[in-house]
């Protein structure tokens, strides 16, 4: 007790002034909080959250092929458990390994209480809840089914496991939108956190290898690369986003042969991929420079051909000091998509003004724009944690350490 | 979705000296792609549950029963005013059904290059404010703020009747309609302008539509046509004559109830030649415009005469309530004229 | 003896071949859609022209510093746009450095809790996209003011519905304050809500980047710096100016760089609060004309003009601030 009242003295109230200072702010932080709990549970209308949850979360897809939808989340879940759980079943070279580390508990815990609590508060159909009780229970049974039987899996399965995921992403691709059977649902009529993840999604997997060749470029001897490399990077970042995807919607159209203009949700997505991938060339750059270049000629005089020496030797490197940036970057690229709504595409923020527009709930644009801010800042949040775990788990110290 | 944008150099060449005509390529896919508002209750709305009804929309769902027989196999894009005209001039849609106005600039080839088929409701331009504010005219604006909708005939009438009266306001402009009307309503501006039918339309749907009244001033024609692209004169012609179709029903009195009985009629007697050529039951006036011979029965059996999709949309069967006006038949007074089927 | 190579693999051929087939390959790309784009613009009567710009705009413009009016050329009606602009990048850019370094030096203040907000806020505002931020500022903050009588009146700042009047010279260089007048607000100097709006998300959410950015620059600087400095008996400030700031600037001013043209890019959303900067008249304008590519050729090449701008004059003060190494 004692050493906790002189560690707050000594932080809050060391010389008059900082006293003063915490005071003020702490009458400021108060007031903040209690006038913001006032609002929130008395004055907010969150009606206009449960109202309108399928438009925030799937936009005009249909009622009749939801169920699709459900099964992609399923399946998501069942993904993201069975990637967990290897994971985990592989632990750390620097920690041992335990099935359920305490944050992995407290995890799973959390994420079942949410899928209880969070359903019945947005006032979702009792059916709707079951659902996402169940998805998220899969999700955790298979976290711990991977933990548990992972590592007796035979090596082969192991390796060919990842493939699974751009196996998703394509099945995914084909619930979404149709094909080989299904009924094929347009893609103006995808919108809400559906499509926000589609083109964020679409953007960062096809921007990674896009900007690794423009780093590539950028850093090669041969001029027209260099120069085509640079130009590019220097024009795309020197135009706001927005100028871009006008560009996109309007002469895109004209840009190719009559008659044949893409959907505009996929015009969007290729512009923001073209936007994310001289940003992502610049940290790749950074990256490269990083990297010794011993390496490089150690690689090539123990016979390695050029493409070999770089794919095995240097990238691997280069990536790991430049994931950091490369993150950041997918985070600006989840926050761009809010872009989307100033061209007229409904994802979360273009069907959230729709919403708010909607006379029945005007005024209540407060709770409409904090549950969004919440929304995009787990996600982001989460990207960052992500990140920083992943930089640990391949920070060479920890790996050399385990010996 | 890719495989479109990847496929450099395979893809086949738009329209250029050969009549080339959408007529195919929409048959061919099955179905119309129309680009309409959708947030316009009484032309174009979209509800909760995803359905699409209106004035704009029904000419719509004409045109795809002309085409295909099912008014149902239409797929609708709703545009902003910024991006309408050059959706319809890349091909996105086919058919732009989105209360837009007919112009010499819009339509002159050296402007936006369209093809308008006959108006299918003559408006024109009203500003709307609350009732408790007082303001009675145009010059009670004098200084205020006035909510519009940008890239729109709206905004370039609205600076030409306050310079000619020199009344100085402040013009606030936004992307679309909702977010002008939510600015409106939250006390931003003391005024929103737009065509009367649509302030009419949005009014329907606010709170309290009896705190908002429209000026009586009428600052504009604004003769509202649906549109297709110059460069394909057969398919203009189809849309074109198709309208025309709603609105000759509506003077011979035909209707959604009697189309059948008119066109046994018409088989059974062959003394009506010119009901029989209008219904298709003699003459080649479908194939002429590349429709199918029955076309004017198709389109009439799924949406009705002229009058009754004036009605169910904006008229008495409607919560807009909007009188005929100038929009009645030509026999009455009005401006709804049809070209002879023949 | 050494084996005779085939062409494709001899090492002085590889680099001409890869150069080769790339242009080859974006030459042929640039052709399709050049050919395209000059088939579809003829087809559609909408060649590249500029003469259009010489035309009257037909348009109003709400906010303007450089007079214009509906008869007004196409041109002019850009140029107050660019004027727009301009003023909001200035205004920005001034706030957000002064509020990021504020900030900046918080998160070493003394005070644990001062230096957790900090961190709080930048986390916060960091995650969180800037147009949602701008259109709750709009939305939600200005256009939830009062108007008329009831406004917020502070000392020399009213902020209504309908702007925020600030006081300053008026006619004859006298210092005049906001005044009511027949029930609307007069003052000196008068910002439109849309701007305001538009300068508070803007500089919420670049001064956070910012803070960072100088974070990071003192924290490159030796502890031991600091340390010298109080034991040659210099004070907090002496240490700050005279020791550490000069030092830290050499990795701050870079960083600036990239925020500043950041900031200036995100001024484009601007069209999302209905303040008429240059995308929004270029929008308008593309509207009512249907030129699309001469207004988006307007667009980019004034962005990066200004942005090759902001980086020259950053990299002369870079220039001043890096120390030279004997």
């Amino acid at each position: 007790m004692n050493t906790l009242l002189r560690r707050l003295r000594h932080d809050l109230f060391a010389t008059p002034a900082d006293g003063l200072i915490t005071v003020a702010l702490l009458a400021v932080i108060g007031a903040g909080i209690s006038s913001f709990l006032h609002w929130a549970l008395t004055q907010a209308r969150w009606a206009v959250i449960q109202a309108n949850s399928t438009l925030f979360a799937v936009g005009r897809y249909p009622m009749e092929q939801q169920w699709r939808l459900w099964l992609l989340t399923g399946l998501l879940a069942a993904a993201t458990g069975i990637t967990w759980g290897m994971l985990r079943s592989h632990p750390r070279p620097d920690r041992g390994g335990i099935l359920w580390p305490r944050n992995d508990r407290f995890a799973a815990g959390l994420l079942l209480a949410i899928s209880l609590v969070l359903p019945r508060m947005l006032g979702l159909t009792p059916s709707v809840q079951v659902r996402w009780l169940a998805i998220t229970a899969l999700l955790v049974l298979l976290r711990w089914g991977a933990g548990r039987f992972g590592p007796s899996l035979p090596p082969l399965v192991k390796r060919l496991l990842p493939l699974g995921l751009p196996l998703l992403y394509l099945i995914g691709m084909v619930l979404i939108g149709g094909g080989l059977g299904l009924a094929s649902v347009s893609p103006s009529e995808w919108g809400g956190l559906l499509l926000t993840m589609l083109e964020s999604s679409f953007a960062i997997l096809l921007c990674f290898p896009l900007g690794v060749l423009l780093a590539l470029g950028r850093r090669s001897e041969l001029p027209l690369l260099r120069w085509g490399s640079v130009l590019y990077i220097e024009f795309i970042r020197g135009a706001p986003l927005i100028t871009l995807l006008f560009l996109g919607q309007n002469m895109l159209g004209f840009l190719l042969p009559g008659g044949l203009a893409p959907e505009r949700v996929w015009r969007a997505a290729w512009v923001l991929t073209l936007f994310a991938a001289a940003y992502l060339a610049e940290a790749v750059r950074s990256g490269l420079a990083a990297v010794p270049r011993g390496q490089l000629e150690a690689a090539r005089s123990l016979g390695m051909s050029m493409p070999q020496a770089f794919v095995s030797v240097v990238l691997p490197q280069a990536l790991r000091v430049a994931l950091p940036s490369m993150v950041g970057q997918f985070i600006s690229l989840l926050q761009d998509t809010t872009l989307l709504s100033l061209i007229g595409l409904m994802e979360l923020l273009g069907t959230a003004r729709t919403v708010m527009a909607n006379p029945e709930f005007l005024g209540h644009n407060a709770e409409v724009y904090f549950t969004l801010a919440v929304l995009f800042w787990c996600c982001c949040a989460a990207l960052g944690l992500g990140s920083r775990a992943l930089e640990r788990r391949l920070d060479p110290a920890t790996i050399a350490r385990s010996g | 979705m890719l495989i479109p944008f990847l496929l450099v150099g395979c893809a086949s060449e738009g329209g250029s000296g050969v009549q080339s005509t959408k007529i195919s390529t929409i048959k061919a896919r099955g179905k119309l792609i129309c680009g309409v508002d959708g947030s316009l209750p009484g032309f174009s709305f979209v509800g909760p549950d995803g359905t699409y009804s209106g004035l704009d929309v029904d000419v719509c769902k004409a045109m795809a029963a002309a085409l295909f027989g099912d008014p149902l196999k239409v797929e609708y894009r709703n545009l902003n005013s910024s991006e309408r005209f050059a959706a319809l001039a890349s091909g996105e849609v086919d058919l732009l059904s989105r209360n837009t106005t007919m112009t010499l600039s819009r339509d002159a080839a050296g402007g936006n290059a369209l093809s308008f088929a006959p108006p299918t409701f003559y408006d024109g331009q009203g500003v709307m404010a609350p009732t408790a504010s007082g303001i009675k005219t145009l010059k009670d604006l004098a200084g205020k703020p006035i909510c519009v909708e940008s890239g729109t005939t709206t905004e370039l009438n609205l600076a030409d009747r306050m310079r000619e009266q020199t009344i100085p306001y402040t013009p606030l402009k936004f992307q679309t309609g909702d977010q002008t009307y939510a600015a409106y309503l939250q006390g931003r501006c003391v005024a929103v302008t737009s065509d009367r039918s649509q302030l009419a339309g949005k009014r329907s749907s606010f709170p309290q539509p009896d705190d908002h009244t429209l000026l009586p001033d009428v600052m504009s024609k604004e003769p509202l046509t649906p549109a297709t692209v110059n460069a394909d004169p057969v398919w203009a012609d189809a849309v074109r004559w198709t309208v025309n179709t709603l609105f000759q029903a509506e003077e011979l009195g035909i209707t959604k109830a009697n189309i059948a009985a008119k066109v046994a009629e018409a088989r059974a007697n062959a003394n009506q030649a010119d009901l029989r050529r209008f219904l298709g039951v003699e003459g080649e006036f479908g194939k002429q415009l590349g429709l199918p011979a029955d076309f004017v029965p198709k389109i009439i059996g799924a949406v009705g005469n002229y009058g009754e999709i004036f009605d169910r949309n904006v008229g008495p069967g409607s919560r807009l309530k909007l009188d005929r006006g100038v929009n009645k038949q030509w026999k009455e007074g009005g401006l709804i004229y049809s070209p002879p089927f023949r | 003896m050494a084996v005779p190579v085939p062409w494709w693999r001899n090492r002085r051929v590889i680099p001409w071949l890869v150069q080769g087939a790339v242009g080859l390959t974006v030459l042929v790309l640039v052709a399709f859609l050049l050919g395209n784009l000059i088939r579809n613009l003829t087809a559609a009567g909408l060649l590249l022209s500029w003469g259009w710009l010489n035309q009257p705009a037909g348009f109003d413009i709400a906010e303007t510093i450089l007079p214009f009016q509906a008869s007004d050329p196409y041109w002019r009606g850009l140029l107050a746009g660019l004027v727009g602009t301009v003023r909001v990048v200035i205004a920005g850019l001034l706030g957000s450095t002064l509020l990021g370094t504020l900030l900046g030096m918080a998160s070493f203040s003394g005070n644990a809790l001062l230096r957790g907000l900090t961190r709080v806020y930048v986390e916060v505002v960091r995650n969180i996209p800037l147009l949602l931020q701008l259109v709750f500022w709009y939305f939600v903050v200005f256009l939830a003011l009062p108007n008329g009588t009831a406004a917020i009146q502070l000392p020399g700042v009213v902020l209504a519905k309908s702007g925020l009047y600030i006081a300053g010279f008026g006619e004859g260089l006298r210092w005049l304050g906001p005044h009511l007048v027949n029930g609307v607000w007069q003052a000196p100097l008068r910002w439109s809500v849309e701007f305001a709006a538009l300068l508070t998300g803007l500089i919420a959410y670049s001064s956070a980047f910012i803070a960072e950015v100088v974070r990071g620059g003192i924290a490159a600087v030796a502890k031991g710096q600091w340390e010298a400095a109080s034991s040659l008996g210099l004070s907090w400030l002496q240490t700050l100016r005279q020791v550490v700031l000069p030092q830290a600037l050499r990795v701050i001013v870079p960083g600036l760089n990239t925020q500043y043209i950041s900031l200036a890019k995100n001024s484009s959303l601007a069209v999302a609060v209905g303040f008429t900067d240059l995308y929004s008249v270029a929008e308008t304008t593309l509207n009512q004309t249907g030129r699309a590519v001469e207004v988006v050729l307007l667009l980019l090449a004034t962005y990066l003009v200004l942005d090759l701008f902001i980086s020259l004059v950053m990299n002369g003060l870079n220039r001043l601030v890096q120390i030279r190494e004997r």
